[in-house]
């Protein structure tokens, strides 16, 4: 394809990205306004808000895959984030700041899937930002109402013995699957069975990967 | 078990309630302490903490018995203000 002269490709083969030169909105607007007045006022600076847009950037899914693996691991931590994982993530020594975070255990018998039908409330610290589909109103307006028909587009097909809990993040609180361990695993080490845990089996769309 | 009715309220403005569960009983599932009231917030005005609870739903009781998998469930959190004790559905 590479070689390939259509009016979308550059010439090395990749689409062009259209310039983005259209008005700024309204909204654009205002954030360049209010920015620039709590520079001007001193109350941030232009590095500070560059190295924070750059904190959010390097939180990503393996902060999250970390907790599960020594959830996995380790009898008492599982105890303890399962009772308040805000306190458990904080002593393993993530910066999840004010973050109120409940922690949800899939088991043979119920699997948990989280989603936030008023806006797109998500465990930023831990998981990183989330994913577009998690903030469209099809997966948010869906899940709620057909969870299994969603999940099997996801390829999570559950038995009927299998109860599926929903949990819609609708105030204050963030949530993170802890998705069931996969059979086979009993020798992998912590770090090992880290690289099985995807961003997906931490929202409930997915499950951990075999090993 | 406590039972709980989301009241069928419609105000104007800065809710946390979705529509789908308004007028909708279930259990409240725990406590989760005491959180300024997001409907003041909103709009930078003094906010109160209000107690906020984790409220299961089953899906039957929102969306009908004959909805697939009926006593698969639903947890929001709902403040203080917006629940009445009600009897079992």
């Amino acid at each position: 394809m590479p070689h390939d002269h259509h009016d979308h490709l550059s010439p090395s083969g990749h689409p062009y990205r259209e310039d983005d030169d259209t008005p700024l909105s309204y909204w654009q607007t205002m954030e360049i306004a209010v920015r620039e007045l709590l520079v001007e006022k001193g109350i941030t600076t232009p590095a500070d808000i560059a190295a924070q847009i750059e904190t959010m950037d390097a939180r990503s899914p393996a902060n999250g895959a970390q907790v599960v693996a020594r959830a996995w691991t380790d009898p008492a931590f599982r105890a303890e984030l399962l009772a308040d994982a805000s306190a458990a993530t904080r002593d393993m020594g993530f910066d999840i700041g004010p973050l109120n975070l409940i922690a949800l255990e899939n088991t043979a018998d119920v699997h948990n899937v989280v989603v936030c039908t008023l806006c797109s409330c998500y465990p930023r610290n831990l998981l990183g930002l989330p994913p577009d589909w998690y903030k469209s109103r099809a997966y948010r307006s869906r899940t709620v109402r057909e969870p299994r028909a969603v999940l099997a587009e996801f390829g999570v097909t559950l038995p009927d013995t299998t109860t599926v809990r929903v949990h819609d993040s609708t105030a204050d609180m963030r949530y993170i699957v802890i998705p069931a361990r996969p059979e086979g695993t009993e020798n992998l080490s912590e770090h090992e069975l880290a690289a099985l845990v995807t961003r997906d089996s931490m929202i409930g769309t997915g499950l951990a990967k075999l090993p | 078990m406590q039972h709980v009715r989301v009241k069928p309220m419609m105000p104007p403005g800065h809710v946390r309630t979705p529509h789908y569960l308004r007028g909708k009983i279930g259990v409240i599932e725990r406590s989760l302490g005491a959180f300024p009231n997001p409907e003041d917030l909103a709009y930078g005005h003094a906010a109160p903490a209000l107690p906020l609870y984790r409220v299961r739903f089953r899906l039957g009781d929102i969306w009908g018995e004959d909805t697939p998998h009926p006593d698969d469930t639903l947890d929001a959190e709902i403040y203080d203000h917006w629940l009445e004790p009600a009897d079992a559905p």
